[in-house]
Formats: C-alpha cells, sequence, structure tokens
C-alpha cells in the first residue's frame, strides 16, 4: 500500500502485454480478502450455533455427549499436523529446497485425506444410528436436538467441502512445483495456497470444541 | 516513447489485432474494458425483461379482479421482476460496467489487479443469470417467494426454489469477486502521484462500495445455502416445525441487503462527483467531506438492517435502537447533497445531458431519501409497513436514485467509450419523458400505500382504481422515454458524429486519453500532481492535451 504501482513496469507500453504482470503484495491482499470472505460465511454459522445454544442449551447438551470425542481429537491432530507440514513446504522452496517441498505438500494431502476418511467413519457411524437430517428417528427428538444435528452436519459438511476443495488446490501447487511454475523466488501461489489451508484449519479449531467438547 | 499528435489516431480495444475475432474475443477477453462493454450489453438485456415483467404487473393492476394474470401468474412476477432487477441488474450495475472501464483508467493503471478473475466473474454473473431464468421453464413454475425468500414459506412453495437460490449465490460470489479485485486494484495500481485524496470520487465511491460487496455478501451466501439445505434435507434451522426461528432468517438475509442497498446507491453518488465538476466548470466542494461520507454510509449501513423487520416480532429496545441508527445514516447522504448544491453555486454552469440527468437525480433521491426517513421512524412504520408506500420509497431511491444515474453515466461515458456522440437534444426530451412518467407512476404509489393499499396484491378495493390507472399510464409514459433514450444512444453509438477525445471538458485521466482508448489504456504512465478537478490546468492547456499526458501534467 505503501508503494503504489509497484506492479507497472516503466516501459513502453506497447510492448508490455497490458494484463499480465507480477504483483506478489497485490495477489496476497487479494487472497487475504477472500479469506475473509469465508469467515463471514462461517460466522453466519456461528451465529446461528450461538442463538440456538442459548434457546435450546439442555438439548445441545444432551446431544453433543452423543459425539465420538475420540475421532474428534484425532482429526484435530491431524489436520493441525497438515497445517503444519504446509508452512514447512512453503519454508523448503524458500530455501530453494524442491524436492522437501513436493514431500512436505504430499504429506499435506495424505493428513487431508485422512481427516476426509475418519470423518466419513464418523458419519456414517451417525447415519447408522439412523441420526441424520430428515430421519425418522431424529424427527422424533427433541427440537434442539434436531437443530443440533443440523448445526453438526451442515457446519461440518461446509468444513469437509473446504477441506476437499483445499486438496484440489494443493494437487495443483504440486503440479506447479514439480514444473517449476513455484520457484524460490515466486512462491506467492504457494503462499496464498497455504493461506488458505490455515483457514480451514482455523476454522476446525472452533468447530471442535463447540461440538465436541463444551458439554 | 512516441509522442502522440493530435490526428494520430492509434488502434482501440474496440479492434485489437491482438484479440481473438468475433465473438471469443469478447466473451473470451480479459481487458477491463471488454469486460465492462459485456456487463452492460447483459444487463440491459436482463433489465429489458425485468420492465417487461414490471409493465405485465401494471397493467394488471388496471382494475380489481383478473385483467391479464391469474394470481399465482403475479406472484411470480413481483418475485422475478425482484430477482432480476436487483441481483442481475442494479447490484452489479455501476460498479461491473462503469467501474470495470473506468476504475483502472482514472487511477493510472493498464488493468484491474486480476483480469483473470475479472472475467470469471463475468461468467459467473451469466451463470447465476441464466440459473435464474431456467428456473422459468422447469417443472414445478417459478418461484413465487418475492425476491426475500423469506422462511418458512421459501421452504414450503412447491415451486421452483433451489435452481434460483444457486443462482443468486453465484451471483453473490462474482459480486464479491469484483470487490476484492477493486480493492486490490485501488491500493496496488494507483499512478505515481496519485494518493489516496487525489482519486477522484468515482474511485472512492467504488472503492467503499467494494468493502461492503466483500463484507456482507457472504453472510447472504450461507443464509441461501441454509435455505437450500434446510429444503433438500430437513435440517431445521429455519424451520419453525423442527423448532428453527424465522427471524433469524430474516435477520441474517437483511444484514447482506441492506447494506446491498448501498451497494447500488454509493456508485451512483459517486458518478454524481464526477459529473458536476466537468459541468460546473469548477473543482468538487468539499471533497474530503464527500470522500468521507461514502466510508461512512459503508459504515453505518451495516447497523441499520433490522429497520425491515419492525413488524416481524423484536424487542422495543432494538426497535428503537435500530430506528434511531437509521437517521444516523441519513446525515452523510445529506452530507453529500450539500456539498453537490454547493459545487454548483457560482460555478459556470453548462447544461448538457448528463447534468440534465444529474439534476433528475437529486431531485428523485431527494423524495426517495426523505420518504425514508418516515419509514425510518417506528409509529410512522407500523402503520405503512408492507404497503404501495414501501414500494415507491425504494423505487424512488432505486430507479430515481441508481438507474436515472445510470442512464446519466451511459450519456457522459459513451462517448469516451465509443468514441461518437448521441444528438443531445433527443437526449434531453428522453431524460424529461422519463421524468414525468416516474412522477405519474410513483408518486401515486405514495397516495395509494398512505391510504392502506398493500404491496403484492393481486386485487384491491374499487377506491383505489382511479390512482392505479394513473399509476399504469405513467409506466407507459416512463418506457416510452426508455426506448427512445436507448433509441438515441444506440444510434449514436453506431452512427453519431465523432465525439473527440473530450467532449466535456472533463478533468480526470479518461478525459485525457484516446475515444476510444487503446488496449493499454495509456501511451505511458501518467504521474498525478493535482486533485482530480482541478480545471485551470484544463484550461490553459485546451489544445495540447494530449501532450499533458506525457509530461505528467506538471506544467
Amino acid at each position: 500500500m505503501s508503494k503504489p504501482n509497484e506492479g507497472v513496469e516503466k516501459v513502453p507500453l506497447h510492448l508490455a502485454d497490458p494484463h499480465h504482470h507480477k504483483d506478489a503484495i497485490g495477489a496476497k491482499m487479494g487472497m487475504w480478502l477472500f479469506l475473509f470472505t469465508e469467515l463471514l460465511l462461517f460466522g453466519g454459522l456461528f451465529l446461528l450455533y450461538m442463538a440456538y445454544r442459548l434457546q435450546y442449551t439442555q438439548d445441545f447438551v444432551i446431544a453433543a455427549k452423543e459425539l465420538n470425542l475420540m475421532m474428534g481429537t484425532i482429526n484435530t491432530i491431524v489436520l493441525l499436523t497438515s497445517s503444519l507440514t504446509m508452512a514447512l513446504s512453503i519454508a523448503a522452496i524458500q530455501r530453494n529446497k524442491k524436492t522437501l517441498a513436493i514431500w512436505m505438500l504430499v504429506v499435506t494431502v495424505a493428513f487431508a485425506l485422512a481427516f476426509m476418511v475418519i470423518k466419513y467413519f464418523e458419519w456414517t457411524a451417525k447415519i447408522h444410528h439412523g441420526i441424520y437430517p430428515g430421519s425418522p428417528d431424529l424427527l422424533n427428538m427433541p427440537n434442539g436436538e434436531i437443530i443440533f444435528y443440523g448445526m453438526y452436519y451442515s457446519m461440518t459438511g461446509l468444513h469437509a467441502l473446504h477441506v476437499i476443495i483445499g486438496v484440489v488446490i494443493i494437487l495443483f501447487m504440486l503440479v506447479f512445483l514439480i514444473r517449476d511454475k513455484i520457484t524460490q523466488h515466486d512462491y506467492i501461489k504457494l503462499e496464498n495456497a497455504g493461506l488458505y489451508w490455515h483457514l480451514v484449519d482455523l476454522i476446525w479449531i472452533f468447530l471442535y470444541p463447540l461440538f465436541y467438547l463444551i458439554h | 516513447m512516441a509522442n502522440p499528435t493530435i490526428a494520430e489516431k492509434f488502434e482501440s480495444y474496440l479492434d485489437y489485432p491482438g484479440m481473438k475475432k468475433g465473438l471469443f474475443g469478447w466473451i473470451f477477453s480479459i481487458d477491463h474494458k471488454r469486460i465492462g462493454l459485456l456487463y452492460l450489453v447483459s444487463m440491459v438485456l436482463f433489465f429489458a425483461v425485468g420492465v417487461t415483467l414490471a409493465f405485465i404487473m401494471k397493467l394488471e393492476m388496471l382494475s380489481p379482479g383478473k385483467d391479464v394474470v391469474d394470481p399465482q401468474t403475479y406472484n411470480t412476477l413481483f418475485t422475478l421482476h425482484g430477482v432480476i432487477m436487483i441481483f442481475l441488474f442494479i447490484i452489479p450495475g455501476i460498479p461491473a460496467v462503469f467501474g470495470n472501464f473506468f476504475l483502472p483508467i482514472q487511477l493510472g493503471a493498464k488493468d484491474v489487479a486480476f483480469p483473470r478473475l475479472n472475467l470469471l466473474s463475468w461468467w459467473l454473473y451469466m451463470i447465476g443469470g441464466i440459473f435464474a431464468i431456467v428456473s422459468l421453464f422447469l417443472q414445478g413454475g417459478p418461484i413465487d417467494t418475492g425476491w426475500t425468500f423469506y422462511v418458512p414459506y421459501s421452504i414450503r412453495t412447491t415451486t421452483n426454489v433451489i435452481l434460483p437460490l444457486l443462482g443468486a449465490f453465484i451471483l453473490g460470489f462474482s459480486s464479491i469477486l469484483t470487490g476484492l479485485n477493486f480493492i486490490t486494484t485501488v491500493h496496488r495500481l494507483r499512478a505515481p502521484g496519485m494518493t489516496f485524496f487525489k482519486m477522484p470520487l468515482f474511485v472512492w465511491a467504488l472503492y467503499s462500495t467494494a468493502w461492503i460487496q466483500v463484507v456482507s455478501t457472504p453472510v447472504v451466501g450461507i443464509t441461501i445455502v441454509l435455505v437450500i439445505i434446510e429444503r433438500i434435507f430437513q435440517i431445521g434451522i429455519f424451520d419453525p416445525a423442527l423448532g428453527g426461528d424465522p427471524i433469524l432468517f430474516q435477520h441474517l438475509f437483511w444484514i447482506y441487503s441492506h447494506p446491498a442497498v448501498y451497494i447500488m446507491i454509493l456508485p451512483a453518488m459517486g458518478v454524481v462527483s464526477e459529473i458536476l465538476p466537468t459541468f460546473a466548470k469548477r473543482t468538487i466542494f468539499g471533497y474530503k467531506a464527500i470522500a468521507y461520507s461514502s466510508l461512512a454510509i459503508a459504515f453505518i449501513g451495516y447497523f441499520v438492517w433490522a429497520h425491515h423487520m419492525f413488524t416481524s416480532g423484536m424487542s422495543d429496545t432494538s426497535r428503537m435502537i435500530f430506528s434511531l441508527l437509521t437517521f444516523v445514516v441519513a446525515i452523510p447522504s445529506g452530507v453529500k447533497v450539500f456539498n453537490w448544491i454547493a459545487t454548483l453555486y457560482k460555478g459556470s454552469i453548462d447544461l448538457r445531458p448528463p447534468l440534465v440527468y444529474v439534476m433528475l437525480f437529486i431531485f428523485l433521491f431527494s423524495i426517495g431519501g426523505l420518504t425514508g426517513l418516515i419509514l425510518g421512524s417506528l409509529a410512522t412504520d407500523v402503520h405503512i409497513h408492507d404497503t404501495y408506500f414501501v414500494v415507491a420509497h425504494f423505487h424512488y431511491v432505486m430507479f430515481g436514485g441508481t438507474i436515472i444515474i445510470l442512464f446519466g453515466a451511459l450519456h457522459y461515458w459513451l462517448p469516451k467509450m465509443f468514441g461518437r456522440m448521441y444528438n443531445e437534444k433527443v437526449a434531453n426530451i428522453a431524460a424529461g419523458i422519463i421524468f414525468v412518467g416516474f412522477n405519474i407512476l410513483y408518486f401515486t404509489m405514495f397516495i395509494l400505500g398512505y391510504q392502506g393499499m398493500p404491496r403484492r396484491y393481486w386485487s384491491y378495493l374499487p377506491e383505489y382504481q382511479t390512482l392505479h390507472i394513473i399509476s399504469t399510464v405513467g409506466s407507459w409514459i416512463l418506457i416510452l422515454g426508455m426506448i427512445v433514450m436507448f433509441w438515441n444512444l444506440i444510434y449514436g453509438v453506431l452512427k453519431g458524429k465523432s465525439a473527440g477525445d473530450n467532449p466535456w471538458g472533463g478533468t480526470t485521466l479518461e478525459w485525457q486519453i484516446q475515444s476510444p482508448p487503446i488496449m493499454e489504456n495509456f501511451h505511458e504512465i501518467p504521474t498525478i500532481t493535482h486533485e482530480p478537478y482541478y480545471h485551470a490546468a484544463a484550461i490553459n492547456t485546451e489544445d495540447n492535451k494530449h501532450k499533458k499526458i506525457d509530461e505528467g501534467e506538471n506544467e
């Protein structure tokens, strides 16, 4: 912000392509703005969670005890570690260690997939017990528990969708790394992907206590 | 660096040889000027659909009972009229067309910060629009919930709700991408010397708008997604039968949709601040006050949403607080109007078509704004809530404000965008017809609403008929005026005489370059040394404007 126009070189403009310029600070600024909108997207859900928790405190406590604390905790550890490997990948490319950066991304993807697998078992276990939106068993429960599971499925579901999108993005970054589109001097793409991945992680850090820990 | 003389013409963005030929050269172009025109064409088409729907509705209102459509069709008509006009026309509106085209030029940049993202925004916009249109023809029939999609009706009705909702979500995404693109552009791509307080006020308005787009759109995004999930999976979050709370939906909906009102009006106010100094031939009065008031409107606009819900069921305390805050937001709007009037004072006023539209705007928007205060005060709102008074109010603000200025912006900037001039006399006549038709159409609605005519009703009591007939006749006059205006503009763009580079004597950067602009906008990035509306420089160097760019305007 303090250095306006850094991206525009002072060259004869006929020769320069008007639509392509490199501006790492600008790219990162755009990414932060996008992350801001993601926070607000989940913010709406957190607001609803708060309102319904106040309205149906007792039902929320009962329903939360049904969730599998062990699986939630393992997933938290998995996701936090994947954030670490993501950061290590960026640190590696900054030091021009391409192979290490690639391996760190592979590990990140592996952790992300592990998260999804655990999530899958957690959800299917619930569904086997007849607890899913619109199920006869759930509709017989008190309203507060219906809402709790409604919030649970929509919030963790939306988060899982973000994990999947994150995996796709990281796979793209892998290709870019292998093809040297991301280098020691131009790694803003990887850095932005990292920012996105940390946001996915951060949102889970809030979901975990809200659903699994507070009783 | 070649020094272009006035006679020498460079290849403009309209026929740039480096682009793909034909349609693909447009729909896959990442040039901000071409994308601006893409938006313009697609938006005018959607606007025509919206006007047609409104025209049929007004016909239906000619007498009580059935005239042309049955009640269910009427429900879908007002829903689609709202959805198309709001999500597809006014919200993208001025930023998408004129923002895309002129923001980089006014900043002295070659393009926006993320050109490819910009193209993606347009594509998302089209996909969202197509979703809304396709839903009309699918089984179940067109959506009939009203543009607000209020639950629980929107989760119970059997009409096609999911597709238009998905369309609205995608349009929101498009809007967010445009917003973050503009914010980054303003921060990163200002020409050397272009400090924040040397930016044209249109840029300030776009900047404030972009922040609203980024901050409030995600909230309605998640709300819409939840309604879709609710319809498919019965999660119960908004369904009162399962313990959900419909009022929460209204809160989340208006947390976006009230600031969205400022997404619509702020850019229009920015255009007014551009046109006035050009035709008053003097600098704007109170530059900083206008710039800051844009930010103030954007900020306060967040804290007034619940004034849409005074009759929905809220505590008295919160209703009073929201009523008070609603009055507060009128202050920055007032600051702007007073500064505009002061700009005209002792200016050498040149009453050309763009200024005529600004005059209409100040008049109509003032009526819209002042009736807004009547609605904002709690006691009167309870009386006239959900009546034609509200309909008249927001049409005075949205149509009389934003769309009139969109027309004004077309008259102001089309000569720059295409290099050709329309017939000014016809333009003034069209503005006159529009003004007359507009007031006949909507002012009668104030009276109808005050007498108790509820909005969205298909039929009415016989005593309202006279006013309804007057109003319908007004709609015909208004449409006639718009046809004349568009015909004149289109004819001017295709066949008009050459406009020259600076037909109005404007001082901002877009008037210092060739019309229509070259692909790179500038031969050399200008250096900015004085405030945007500095007329003395323009008058002194009337005949070497081109030279000024190269010398960085620092004579």
